[in-house]
Parts: structure tokens; C-alpha cells; sequence
């Protein structure tokens, strides 16, 4: 249990408690997370596995303050994430958290440069600062040479790295990547798994990983497996697959 | 989000879909490029009118028989004609006025083997001081000639050109219907107004006109001027009272006759082709309008196409008001860009025709800010509701779109 070894931190990245979200009315009421408590401190990899339906990709909903819990507490960095209105959601995504798709979307006959460079325009950076900033982390997935190229001109790989640049280039307290290889074959997913370790350990953003392949939550510290809306494994690749 | 970045990013996305985006703004700029034609057409009509009447004098009156309406024409068919007693009594009882009676029909000039419909006017010798109008060539009607009723004429220019061509005219004669007439002069040229060359005529003597050709001492037209712009009020009031007791209108019935100064018929003519304006205008405004729902329509698919794209930007923290001023700049853009290309096209049509139509072209700057500012508001009112719904998604639908 890295968490509890280090240090204790003041607060943690992501404190859940009780948290319960409802989809429809009525009869019709589908239950898809059911009392969850969850707390992730800065700089852990986090791998989420379960059947689909498990309430996982729910969970990642509410973790990217894309959507808020009916019932139950949810803060980030000590926010009461619940409270905020979409506005305040939206700060909260630009501001802290990056988000990686499996299935890449990156905007359509935009170069990979613009596509990395669209963040930091909500941020209303200049012109050469956001340049300089998304070649950057074009530069850190290895893409420097590919900035011009449109999503078209690029193999599904590559795109997933523009995908990961974009996620990065506000150097976001946590990347949340929903099954980022499940549209790759195995040997890019590996180099995508590699890249977000490498990410990880060298500059110590925090990661929340959803998959359903074993073969990739082994590169994750923690594994949380989730089933019926409910968290029922959390530890160590050990621990929660064997 | 800056809103230069927004325009920039709106204008990427215009010339992303160049296809789409003519179509869209095609619309607009009909509706442009038709208000500013028209208005300019307009425009130059009226200011030639106006030109051309001032031209004839600002202190010219024309009674004519016939109730007064607006404009030419009226009750005139009904009214009996005028004679030569009633030019002789304005001008004996009437002071500060010159007095030029006129008789006219249509007929064929022929000269050799040459015809030419023209219209043939009688005049007095006051007829030329009263239109302001000089003979060019040759003289003017001696006293023998007009009170003798002689066969001698003048003509116009475009009358000379088309009888006689460049060759000498003077002591030349023409036949007028059963009158054979020498020609003693030619008028100078005078400016061709809308429609009608006042140069295609041919001036005869007004006994001639009355014994030889019309066979009756009607009196059609009668050219006034007053002898100063100041006393034009106190003229028409006079003639007006003096021709109602020569053609003894009872009091309280209503003249049989019109005095028209030349403001009237200005004021006339600039109201009428002001309504013509005002209409057309209101047509082109319908097609801007379609124009606009044209925006809409595309900017609605628009959103639907790039839900999966709102979906991404809302995810990557922008909010809805972002989302929001990035559709509508784009359809505000969209109809901009569509004005401009409608009002250069407008300012190169309207310049094309008044060319062929022998106008003189002049921008109106105020009609041109206003396609403008019109075009821009088209595009931001009819670009809000898909831009309010783009706005309005749910980021976690908008990503699962397809």
C-alpha cells in the first residue's frame, strides 16, 4: 500500500465518500455507482478494471468532474466537487485534469501542434507560449518531427501520443485515460503503457488508467476492481489479479 | 478564450469548408448585393431628375389643362384645351411672368427618302427666353414668320442627325404631313433627361402649328417664368385665379387646370422613386432574411456534424460561454464575410449599370455601413440558437457521439 507509506499528505488528490449516482427515474432507475469510497494522493498510478457495467467508466465520469454524483462527497484537492456549477466543472477540467480517449479524439484536419495547442487557448496563453509549450510535449511523446501532420497522416499510436501531449501540456495534477489502448495492437499498446509509467515515475503526475486487460494494469502501482457499482478489490497488481 | 483567437479559429473552420460556406453565405450576399444596387440605382435616378429639372429653371411654372394629380398625366383628356386668349390674359393681368404657349403633337419628319417620328411643337417668340433654350444654329422665328403663320421650322439636334446626318440643313426643306417646311435653325443641344430626348423635335411658328397642322387654336401646354424666385408663390396664385375666371370654374369647384412649379414635380418624382426604393428595399431585406435562416440551418447542421468536437473542447475545460461565442462568431463571420462580397459586388453592379444607363455613380456610405452592420447582426441573431445549443451539451454524450 504505497499510499500509506509515504509521507502523509495534508490532502489528498481525490477523496470520495458514499458516492451513489442514478441514471432515469422510477422504475427505470439504473444504479450505476453504489456507494464508492476512494482516495488517490498525488503521484499514484492507478489502474480501474471491471466487467463493463461495473460502474468503472461512471467512476471516471465523476472523477473528470465531467459529471457529478447524486449522492455522497466528492473532493478534489479538498473542493467539494459536488457544489460546483458547469462552469466551475470546466475550471476545475482545464485547470487539473487531462483527459486521454480511447478512441483518440483529436480534432479532425487539425495538426497535431494546434491539436496540443487547443488547452492552453481556454487558458488564453499567447500565441508563441502556447508554440512553445505544445512542441514541448510533442517533443516528450516523441513527436517533434510530426507536429504539422494532421490526425489523418498519423497511425493510431501516434495519434494516442498527440493525445497524451494534449492531455499533458497544462501539466495537469492527474491524466485519466479511458482504455487509451484499446483501439492499438499489443506492441503500441505497450509503448503507450510505457510512456504513461515513464510519465509516472519521472515527473510524478498522477495517473487513473481504466482497462480491462490484466496484461496492462500490471503497470500500474494500485489496482481497484470494481463490480455492481461497488469497489470490491484494492491493492497491488498482486493482490487484486492473482 | 480572446476573442481574436475565436475569429481566428472561426476563419479556419470557414475556409475548411470553402463549399459549405459559399453556400451558406450566398444568401447574404443576394440580399447585400441587391439592397445596394438598389439603393444606388435609386439614388442616381433621383439625383439626375432632380438635376435635369433644376436645369430647366427654378422659375419655370407649367399649367396645363386637366385637374392636378401627382405627377404627369391626370384628368387631362377630360379638360377642355387652353387657346391663345388665356396666354394673352396671364400675361396682360399677371405681372413679373413671361408667357410661353405651346401647341404639340406626334409626327413623321420627312426629308427624301428619310422618315423620323418626332414630336412638333408650336412656340412664340417668348418660348425661347422662357425655357431657357438658345437657337445653336441659324436664327430664331422672325415677327413676319410667327405672326403670318409661315412654313419655316427648328430643329433639334438628334432630329437634325437623323434627317440630314452631318450635312448643311439650313434653307433645307421637310415635310411635316401636308406642311412643307424650311428649316431655319437648329436648337443647341440640351441634356437628354430619363427616357426622353428633349433634342429629337422640331419647333414650328405656333400659328403654323395651330393653321397647318392642328387645324383648331388649341393651346396645349403653357411655359411660364417669373421674373424672380421670390415672387413664384404670388405668380401661381395669380395665374391660378385668372385662369379659373377664363375658363369660369365656379368657386369651391375644383380647377380644371394645374400650375406645377418645378419643386412640385421634383418633390413628386424624388417621392415616387423614394417608394420604389423603400420597396425594392424591402423585398432585398426579405432574401437577407432567408439569407439569415440560411446561416442557421447550416450552422444547426453544423453543430450536430461536430458534436463529437464540442464533446473534446468541453472535456479539455471549455466552458459553455466559450463554446458559445465560438459558433457565433462563426456564423457572425460567416454572414460578415458574405456582406462584404455582397456589397463589392452591389457597388460593381450598380457602377455596370448606371454606366449603361448614362447615370452618374456615387457610393451612398450610409446604405453600405448599414448591409454591413445588418449582414453581421443577420449572422450573430441566427447563428445564437445552434450556438446556444452546441453550447448546452452534455460533455459526456457529446464524446460518445458518433
Amino acid at each position: 500500500m504505497s499510499a500509506a507509506l509515504a509521507s502523509e499528505p495534508a490532502v489528498p488528490l481525490i477523496e470520495m465518500h458514499g458516492i451513489k449516482k442514478f441514471y432515469g427515474q422510477g422504475e427505470a432507475r439504473v444504479r450505476a455507482l453504489d456507494g464508492l469510497d476512494l482516495i488517490i494522493h498525488e503521484g499514484e498510478y492507478v489502474a480501474v478494471m471491471g466487467s463493463s457495467g461495473s460502474g468503472k467508466s461512471t467512476c471516471m465520469n465523476i472523477l473528470g468532474a465531467l459529471d457529478v454524483p447524486t449522492e455522497g462527497t466528492y473532493a478534489f484537492k479538498g473542493v467539494d466537487v459536488a457544489r460546483l456549477d458547469r462552469d466551475q466543472l470546466a475550471l476545475l477540467r482545464r485547470q487539473y485534469i487531462g483527459f486521454v480517449f480511447q478512441s483518440f479524439n483529436l480534432l479532425a484536419r487539425t495538426s497535431a501542434l494546434e491539436n496540443v495547442e487547443l488547452p492552453l487557448l481556454y487558458r488564453g496563453y499567447s500565441r508563441s507560449r502556447r508554440r512553445a509549450l505544445a512542441l514541448e510535449k510533442l517533443a516528450m511523446v516523441g513527436l517533434a518531427d510530426r507536429a504539422k501532420h494532421t490526425p489523418s497522416e498519423l497511425s493510431g499510436g501516434q495519434q494516442q501520443r498527440v493525445a497524451i501531449a494534449r492531455a499533458l501540456v497544462t501539466d495537469p495534477a492527474v491524466i485519466l485515460a479511458d482504455e487509451p489502448t484499446g483501439n492499438l495492437d499489443s506492441q503500441r499498446s505497450r509503448e503507450i503503457m510505457e510512456l504513461l509509467v515513464r510519465l509516472n515515475e519521472e515527473r510524478g503526475i498522477s495517473i487513473c488508467l481504466v482497462t480491462h486487460e490484466p496484461d496492462l494494469a500490471v503497470y500500474a502501482k494500485r489496482v481497484l476492481w470494481f463490480q455492481d457499482g461497488r469497489m470490491l478489490k484494492d491493492g497491488t497488481p498482486q493482490e487484486v489479479l492473482s | 478564450m480572446m476573442v481574436i483567437s475565436s475569429i481566428l479559429m472561426a476563419l479556419r473552420e470557414i475556409i475548411r469548408n470553402k463549399m459549405r460556406s459559399t453556400l451558406t453565405a450566398i444568401g447574404i450576399v443576394i440580399g447585400v448585393g441587391a439592397v445596394i444596387v438598389v439603393v444606388h440605382l435609386g439614388d442616381a435616378t433621383t439625383r439626375q431628375i432632380t438635376d435635369n429639372i433644376a436645369s430647366m429653371g427654378q422659375n419655370l411654372l407649367i399649367v396645363s389643362p386637366g385637374a392636378g394629380g401627382r405627377g404627369p398625366g391626370g384628368a387631362r383628356a377630360s379638360a377642355p384645351p387652353f387657346d391663345t386668349s388665356d396666354a394673352k390674359a396671364i400675361a396682360t393681368q399677371v405681372s413679373n411672368v413671361t408667357v410661353a404657349p405651346t401647341a404639340s403633337s406626334m409626327s413623321t419628319a420627312i426629308v427624301g427618302n428619310k422618315n423620323w417620328p418626332t414630336s412638333v411643337l408650336g412656340i412664340t417668340e417668348t418660348y425661347f427666353a422662357v425655357r431657357d433654350w438658345e437657337v445653336g444654329e441659324g436664327r430664331a422665328f422672325e415677327e413676319s414668320e410667327l405672326n403670318g403663320a409661315r412654313p419655316v421650322c427648328i430643329i433639334g439636334t438628334t432630329t437634325k442627325s437623323e434627317l440630314f446626318g452631318e450635312g448643311d440643313v439650313l434653307g433645307q426643306k421637310m415635310r411635316l404631313g401636308k406642311l412643307t417646311c424650311e428649316v431655319v435653325g437648329v436648337m443647341a443641344e440640351k441634356a437628354t433627361s430619363m427616357g426622353s430626348d428633349a433634342n429629337d423635335i422640331v419647333l414650328v411658328p405656333l400659328k403654323t402649328f395651330q393653321r397647318r397642322i392642328a387645324g383648331n387654336f388649341d393651346v396645349s401646354t403653357m411655359y411660364l417664368s417669373a421674373s424672380d424666385a421670390s415672387v413664384m408663390s404670388q405668380v401661381e396664385s395669380d395665374v391660378t385665379r385668372v385662369m379659373r375666371e377664363q375658363r369660369r370654374v365656379k368657386a369651391g369647384d375644383q380647377d380644371d387646370f394645374n400650375v406645377r412649379n418645378m419643386q412640385d414635380l421634383m418633390n413628386a418624382i424624388s417621392s415616387t422613386t423614394e417608394d420604389m426604393t423603400a420597396f425594392l428595399s424591402a423585398i432585398a431585406a426579405v432574401s437577407l432574411f432567408v439569407g439569415g435562416i440560411g446561416i442557421m440551418n447550416i450552422m444547426l447542421v453544423s453543430v450536430t456534424e461536430r458534436t463529437r468536437e464540442i464533446g473534446i473542447r468541453l472535456a479539455i475545460g471549455a466552458r459553455g460561454r466559450e463554446v458559445l461565442l465560438q459558433f457565433l462568431v462563426e456564423a457572425g463571420l460567416l454572414a460578415t464575410l458574405g456582406g462584404l462580397l455582397g456589397i463589392a459586388l452591389g457597388l460593381g453592379g450598380s457602377y455596370a449599370l448606371c454606366k449603361q444607363a448614362g447615370l452618374n455613380f456615387a457610393p451612398v456610405p450610409g446604405i453600405i455601413l448599414i448591409s454591413f452592420a445588418f449582414s453581421a447582426g443577420v449572422g450573430v441573431i441566427f447563428g445564437f440558437w445552434p450556438a446556444w445549443k452546441a453550447a448546452r451539451m452534455n460533455p459526456i454524450e457529446a464524446l460518445r457521439h458518433e
